[in-house]
This record gives structure tokens, sequence and C-alpha cells, in this order.
């Protein structure tokens, strides 16, 4: 493809706009090196000492923002947990930080700020003093201060006016300071304390720049390995090719992801705004954070930083309701704000959930109807989801009164069109008095995605791998495919589901006949199951995808569009389109329900597990085979008894593994039922992931535990957890109840039966007393008590030293000494 | 009152496109189809890394199909809105120097053209046709797709 020149007068074209601005770039540095009289001589050191100075301020500033934003989510968890060492001195380093640069830099106003915060966290670390609510406060206002003067001083403006005096004196003990804020208690872990890693700031144009001619490199290597294939070859040349080759490959892996960041970045500032919003308010709000290492596109995050942020604060001042309002409606006092970020098929879900007074359906009508948003007739055909979509309209607000946190004239309808601009899609569900969720739904632009490519009529397309649920051949044995109305219908190991013909869908002729296509089946996001019919499967392959133009897009059917290696535009395509193009009935179905069906539609050949993430946020996998079914338990079912937690659901108690007791969250509990075809195990889980299977190796784990090994699993690593040993541990003595040893003592010792028996029990004996006919493995009795023949019998002797040389009794506070001879009568009776 | 023009030939008509719109001018050389996209969307083609999407300013224009069997095509590559586009010509001609801002055409044009119109300029080679790109780009049915 040449580039013909047409517009070399607008100066558009792509190389020419580079070179002018190299050329701008290197100017001043001409100048300085330039010819310089001696009279203007001096005055060039000394403008160069200045600029240097000017460096170092422009470093410094630098460093102090990078560090008041990675401070951020630091105090207000350390605010939570005072006694969190780690925090406390991130917070005293960057005070100190700050001082000793003022030193310098002379900025005594600034100097004095840190100084007097330095001391007070001194004392804190010096353990002379707690960190209470007004110090943590004071400290807050003095680090918002730092950052206005920074800001200013970026700026390059007078330092905002203002007596700082007040901020230090906050800070004596005892003082009467701002009302101690209430806590907004930290995310659950998911700030990490340590220091931020090293970083430069690049402008994304360079970036953009660069990754671009990746790109071209990678199209000029596919071309110079055709001409390569094309003449004689040689193999010192193909060796030297190959390395090329591969160092471009990684190359390329390297720039697409220094566009991406984690939404981390993004959730990060989340705490400290939810925490002073609430202090000025008066409300008590928990922030809940969930899923920051989705990643974005860098560009991406910024678009979506203004229209979250407004969402939070509409969630904290008219959601959450105060304290006293909340103990009325029977709820906590505390409110709760989870935000949480997952990626799903094509796009990435921001979901912000509040658990308040949620939306009034009819209010928003009326005000609609006042407003002469809608008119009454439309009004009355709204359906509930209509009514609470009208909140996105502009001038609509529910507020009686405009407040200073979110009434300031920006509506819902400026957050949706701001979100609409990148593609995305803002959704609202609420219930009034139970809170409301705000979904952000945005496109997965130049995220990178794994792909299978496939092809129709020899054109390829892309469909995203996280929607494959399995791939069948259509003439395989345990595939048929049927026409009922025309429409198709394919039975997989006897699962019927609706059969699509991606040919038909597209409108292209495909030579490949109906047997000897290849059915995908699908799940996209939130639809239910069918089968995609395909010419031919290609190749799985990680895609850089990029928004198509809104024509495209227009379809329905497809969710970006892609360069393959060879440098060839691929489109991919949207599984939840082409069902709704395609006409497949999307059923709702619970997904427990699919899940319960899961083990049906496993393929054979590879193991299918389930990916899920555990309470501590480790992303693992179980096997889908022994997974009987998903349960919702009380928490409060849940208790610490007999050595490990058991759940009580219905009228079963299951031992209950994947969870501590300290880290059970509120309310309720989700857990996984295990079924070894004898007995149950719950295992608690934050939530599901995924299906998958297992298709890479799998690293074994040296030691027996809960995890038998890490395997990749949908190019992430994931723990493999043994039900094995799941079983075996927490089972145990119940497991082998039916054909266990039986241990016969006497009824009438209390002290045997109180204290000894559990123990006899724990070792896996079933326990009779002297009047059960059962014959006994192992008969324990008291020294000089007479016994009948028996396998094995222990005699307990209530003295520690044993009486004589041919006493061969146990005294009976010999726990070592009984759990050996318990495990030997065991061992002689397994023989 | 000295805007660069770029003068093309579409289904045999002279117009001209708003030089400061127009990227760079290509030969298209592989041309990937959308399905079930509207009818004036050619395909897709790839320019290095980026993506274009391939308007058929003829089939825009409700004028019949540019026929793009016989490979090489000569396109005009906008940017709308963050999409790069290319347009397919019959042929590109020339950049010139407009001597007049637009001003309505009064006489009755055919529908596409009325559509895409955005006045008459004033050229040293005459009168000629100033063509809205965006128009171009959303196409007559783009609202009957949507």
């Amino acid at each position: 493809m040449a580039d013909t020149l047409a517009s070399s007068a607008n100066g558009s074209n792509g190389s020419k706009k580079a070179a002018t601005s190299i050329g701008r770039d290197t100017q001043p540095s001409i100048t300085d090196n330039g010819a310089l009289t001696p009279d203007r001589h001096k005055q060039a050191r000394t403008q160069g000492i200045a600029s240097a100075v000017d460096d170092l301020i422009a470093d410094f500033v630098a460093e102090c923002r990078e560090m008041l934003e990675a401070l951020g989510g630091e105090i207000v968890a350390w605010e939570a947990q005072p006694d969190d060492r780690a925090r406390l001195d991130s917070i005293f380093r960057f005070v100190h930080t700050v001082k000793g640069n003022c030193g310098f830099f002379e900025f005594p106003r600034l100097e004095a700020l840190s100084h007097a915060a330095e001391d007070a966290l001194a004392d804190v670390r010096a353990n002379r003093r707690h960190p209470d609510g007004a110090l943590v406060s004071a400290v807050l206002a003095i680090i918002d201060r730092i950052g206005e003067m920074v800001s200013a001083i970026e700026a390059g403006e007078e330092m905002p006016a203002g007596d700082d005096s007040a901020l230090i004196e906050a800070l004596a003990p005892g003082a009467e300071g701002t009302a101690a804020p209430i806590a907004a208690a930290a995310a659950d872990g998911t700030i990490k304390s340590s220091a931020a890693p090293r970083t430069i700031r690049l402008s994304v144009e360079l970036l953009d720049r660069v990754m671009s001619t990746v790109s071209d490199m990678v199209l000029a290597r596919n071309e110079l390995a055709r001409r390569l294939r094309e003449s004689a070859s040689d193999v010192p040349v193909d060796g030297a090719f190959e390395r090329l080759s591969s160092i471009i490959a990684e190359m390329r892996d390297a720039i697409t992801r220094t566009r991406m960041q984690r939404v981390e970045n993004l959730f990060v500032a989340l705490p400290r705004m939810v925490r002073d919003l609430s202090a000025e308010l008066g409300k008590q709000v928990l922030v809940d954070i969930e899923g920051g290492d989705v990643e974005l596109d860098r560009e991406m995050i910024e678009m979506i930083r203004d229209p979250l942020t407004h969402i939070i604060r509409n969630a904290v001042d008219h959601g959450i309701e105060k304290p006293a309002e909340r103990l009325k409606s029977g709820k906590r006092e505390i409110g709760v704000l989870a935000v949480s970020a997952r990626q799903s098929g094509n796009q990435i879900l921001i979901d912000i959930q509040d658990d308040g007074r949620g939306i009034d359906g009819k209010r928003l009508v009326e005000k609609a109807i006042a407003n002469e948003v809608v008119t009454k007739e439309e009004a009355a055909q709204l359906s509930q989801r209509d009514q609470l979509a009208l909140i996105f309209s502009a001038g609509l607000s529910t507020a009686s009164h405009v407040t200073s946190i979110s009434g300031r004239g920006v509506g819902m309808d400026v957050v949706r069109s701001n979100v609409e601009r990148i593609g995305g899609i803002v959704e609202v569900d609420s219930r009034l008095g139970e809170g409301t969720r705000m979904t952000l739904r945005v496109p997965l632009t130049l995220t990178i995605i794994p792909a299978l490519t496939v092809s129709i009529a020899g054109q390829h397309f892309a469909i995203p791998r996280s929607a494959i649920e399995e791939i069948v051949r259509a003439n395989g044995e345990s595939v048929t495919l049927e026409h009922l109305g025309g429409a198709g219908v394919a039975t997989i190991r006897g699962r019927r589901v609706p059969a699509v013909p991606l040919a038909d869908i597209l409108g292209l002729d495909s030579p490949v006949s109906e047997k000897d296509r290849t059915l995908i089946v699908l799940r996209p996001a939130g639809g239910d199951v069918y089968a995609l019919s395909v010419d031919r499967i290609h190749d799985h392959e990680e895609l850089v995808v990029k928004p198509a133009a809104p024509a495209v897009m227009a379809t329905g059917l497809y969710a970006g569009t892609t360069l393959a290696d060879d440098g060839s535009p691929i489109l991919l395509m949207d599984p939840a389109g082409i069902a709704q193009v395609g006409g497949v009935k999307l059923e709702i179905q619970e997904r427990t329900a699919r899940i319960a069906e899961g083990p049906a539609a496993a393929v054979a050949k590879a193991t299918p597990v389930l990916l899920f993430r555990g309470l501590d946020g480790g992303r693992r996998a179980l096997r889908l085979a022994v997974v009987d079914r998903i349960e919702e338990v009380a928490v409060s079912s849940i208790k610490q008894a007999a050595g490990q937690l058991r759940a009580q659901v219905g009228k079963a108690i299951l031992p209950l593994a994947g969870a501590k007791l300290e880290d059970l969250p509120d309310g309720k509990l989700r857990m996984f039922r295990l079924n070894d075809g004898s007995h149950e195990i719950g295992y608690a889980f934050a939530e599901v992931v995924d299906f998958a299977t297992i298709d890479s190796n799998v690293i074994h784990s040296d030691c027996p535990g809960e995890v038998s090994g890490v395997s990749l699993i949908n190019g992430e690593p994931a723990e493999l957890v043994d039900p094995h040993w799941l079983f075996a541990t927490h089972v145990g003595s119940a497991a082998r109840k039916h054909d266990a040893l039986v241990c016969r003592m006497p009824a009438d010792d209390p002290w045997m039966q109180n204290m000894l028996r559990p123990m006899v029990e724990a070792a896996g004996y079933r326990v009779v007393t002297d009047g059960d006919e059962a014959s006994a493995d192992l008969i324990i009795a008291r020294e000089g008590d007479e016994i009948g023949d028996a396998v094995h019998a222990i005699y307990l002797r209530s003295e520690p030293e044993p009486n004589g040389k041919k006493d061969d009794s146990i005294y009976r506070y010999d726990r070592a000494g009984l759990l050996i001879a318990l495990k030997s009568a065991n061992a002689g009776r397994s023989k | 009152m000295n805007e660069l023009l770029l003068v093309v030939t579409i289904a045999g008509e002279r117009v001209a496109f708003p030089a400061a719109a127009v990227e760079s001018v290509v030969e298209l050389e592989s041309l990937i189809p959308v399905p079930r996209a509207a009818a004036h969307v050619a395909g897709l083609s790839a320019l290095r890394s980026r993506v274009l999407t391939v308007i058929d300013c003829m089939r825009s224009l409700e004028l019949g199909e540019t026929d793009c069997s016989d490979g090489i095509r000569e396109a005009a590559v906008v940017e709308l809105d963050g999409h790069h586009y290319a347009l397919i010509v019959d042929m590109v001609e020339d950049v010139i120097e407009a001597l007049s801002d637009p001003t309505p055409v009064r006489a009755a044009m055919g529908a596409g053209w009325e559509r895409v119109s955005q006045g008459m300029v004033e050229t040293e080679e005459g009168p000629l046709l100033l063509v809205d790109v965006a128009a171009l780009i959303a196409g007559s049915d783009a609202r009957a797709a949507a």
C-alpha cells in the first residue's frame, strides 16, 4: 500500500509532522551550545543555574505529586488501623521529604507545615502519642494544604493565601480541631502499602507513535519473511531473521502493555474521597473495592474518572442516608458503597452499588412530567426500568435541594454522554429503600484479548475466547444437528442448544456443508448458551482490539477490529450480538443453574475447571466434577466447631474449607458444595470467574496442601485446589465412620466417656460400650479390669509411674502414648 | 479565502474535499468486506497499523457502485471522531486554492449530492462542489441501518 502524497501543503502528513516537532525540540539546545560572546557569557551562566533550580523544583513537584497520589489510600487505611506501622511510616516519609526539600528551596510555609506534621507523627512513631481521629484529620488537612501549595508552585503562581497556624495548632494533643471524622474504613486490603514503583512520565502521543512504529515493523518483518521464503534459503540468514522476529514480537508485546493500566489507579483515590465526603455530610460510609487488577487502556481510565467520581458523589450524597435515618429504617448505621470492576466478554464492567435509599421512580416520573421531559401519556407507558432511566435525562435530579456535593448543575445526563462518547453504557438499577446500582460498561478498546480466529468462505473473523465454552465437530460422535421449523438445534452430549450458522448471519455463501462445519459453543456475558457453526477454526491469538467505525458497529455483530499478524484487518465478533441477530432466544437463567449443568457440558479431553476467586482474593480453580452446586448460607450459621469451621445447610452440617473465621464476610457467604460420592464439604468463595479448561501444564506443588499445583488458565496463573486433600483433611474421621474400627470402653467410666472418647473418635474409631454386641477391634480398659480375647487392648492407669516392669498399661494423660497405641491398633487391623 | 481543496472525481464528476480534512491519499490493495454493514461500507483495509473503514462514495451518493474487483483503487484518508476512513474515488487530481467561501448551490442537484453538499466554491478551474466528508461517511441509509 503506497502513500501518494496529495496534500503536502496542509502538513497533516504523519512523517512531516514528526519531523517538525523533532526540529522544535532540539532547537533550544542548539542555541545553548552556540557561540557565546564573552559579555553574554555570565548572563547565560546565571540563566543556566536558574534553569537547573527550576528543574530541581519540577522534580520536587513531580515527586510530591506521586507521593500524594499514593498516599490518598494510605491515610484512610491508616485511620482505620492506626497501629499499622507501615502506613504510618509512609506518611511520615512523605512529610519528611517535603520538609527536607523545602529548606533547600526556601518555601518557609511548606517547611513549617511539614515540620509540624513530622513532629506529631514522630511522637506517634515513638509511641508517645496515640493516633486519634483529631490527629488524623489534622494531618490530612496539612497534607491537603501541602498539595495546594505544590500545585501553586507547579503553576508558578503565588502561594494560596491563608494562615497555616490554625492547621498546626490542630496537631497539638487535645486540640479541638475539626470534628473527629467518622471513619470510612479502607478497602479490603486492595491498597498495597508498598512503595510506588519507579516511574517516568511520557505523553500518550509518544506511546502511540512508538506503538504504530512497532506495528509497522511487524508488517515489514512479514514482508521480509515472504521475500526470504521466495529466495533460496540461506541457513545463517534464516537464523538471524528468526532472532529478529522473536525480538520484534517481544517488543510489540511490551509496547502494547505500556498503554494498559490497572483500574486500581482509578480506585486508589476513592476511599479518601468517600471519607471526606461522608465526614462533610455527617454520614458513615464503608467502601468496598474489588477487581483493581482488571486492566484497561490508560486513556479509557482517564475518560471514566469523572463519570465514576460523579456517580460516587451522588451515591454518598443522595443514596446513603444519615446514620439516624438508616437505623430508623432498620439498616446498619454504616452505609456500604461497593465498587467493583470486572471483565465481561468484550467489555469492562464497573459496578457502583450502595445500600442507601434507592431511587424513587414515581417521583422521577413526576419531575420529568413537570420539566416536560416526557408527556403524561408517555409516562404512563414507562416500565420500572424506563422510569429509572429518566435519571439520565437533562435537567432532572431527584434531590429536592441542591447540595454543595453533587448538585452543581452537572447531572447524570453529562455522566451518560461522557460514557457514551467512549462507546460505553451506563445502566441503573435501584430498589426503593434498598439501594442503587450503577453499572458502567466500557468497551475493551485497545485491550488485548485472547481470541479464536475462524473463517467463513475464506474470510477470517475473531471470536473472544472468554465467551467460548467448547468446540465440537458437527459430525462428531456425541453431536447431532436437527432442524425444527427452519431453526437449527444442536444436541451435544444430551444438551440441546440453538445452533446458528455464522455464514447465514453474515449472509456469506459457505462452501462447507453443514455436516463438516465446526460448532463453537458460546456463552455470551449475561446470555444463554448457543452453538455457532463456522467453516474452519484457525488459531488462538492475542489481539489488540480497536473500536470499529460507527457504520460497522451499527450492525450489532462486531465488537471491534483488529489487525492480524500479516497486517490484514480482522473483525472481532460480539457473541451477544450474534445471538441477538441470529434470533437466539435467551433465557434468563440463574447462574447456579448453569453451573449445575456444567459438568455434563464439559469437554471430555481437557479437564474442565471452575475458575473462581477465594475469600482471600486468590485466583483458584476447582475440578468441575467435584462441585455439586453453589449454596448461599448466612454467615451466622457458620460456627467454629470441633476444630474447624462448619456451615449449617438445612439439617446437614458441612465442614467448611476455603475460609478462616476472621475473614468471613458479613451477611451471606457463597460456597461450593463438593461431593465425593459419599460425603460433602463446603468451600467458601468470593465469586465465580469463569469456566475453563486446564490446557497448559500443571506445576505441581512440592508439599501436600490445599493447593495441588499452579497452572495457566485463560492466560493467568491459577491455583488448583486439591479436592482429595480437602476431603482428607476436612472430612477426616467422618469419612471413615461406616467401616470404622470399633473400640469398646466401659460405659460407667465418666472420665473415659467424657475425656477419652472424643480423642478415640478423632482417631477414627467408632466407640461402643460394654452393652454393645459389636465385635470390638480395640478395647480400652482400666488397669486391672478383666477383658476377654481381643485383637488389641489398651490398659490405662491413673498414676504416671508404671506399676512394675511387666506393666504395659499407659498413663491416662500420656497423650502421645495413647495416640501411638490407638494408631498401632488401627494399623494392625488394616492389614 | 485561500482554503486548500483536494479535487477528486466521483462518478465522473469533479468535486472538492476540504484538503485540511484529508490526511493522505492511498492506493487500496485489499479489501476485507464487512458483512451486514451498510451498503456504502465497502469494507476494511489496513494502512500501516491502522484499520481503515473504506467508504464507497458512489454507493453513499446512491450513484451506483464502484467496481473494486480490478484491484487498486485510489482513496482519500480522512479522520472523523477518532476513526479513520478511506473514501474511494475515481481519481485524485490535484490540490488547488479556493477563491471564495462556499455559496449555496441554487440549481437542483441529485438527492445524493444535495445531502453531502457544503456549497459551491470558486477556483481557478471554475466552480466546484465542496463535499461534506462527514455526510459522505454517514451515507444515505446510515439511519436505517442503525
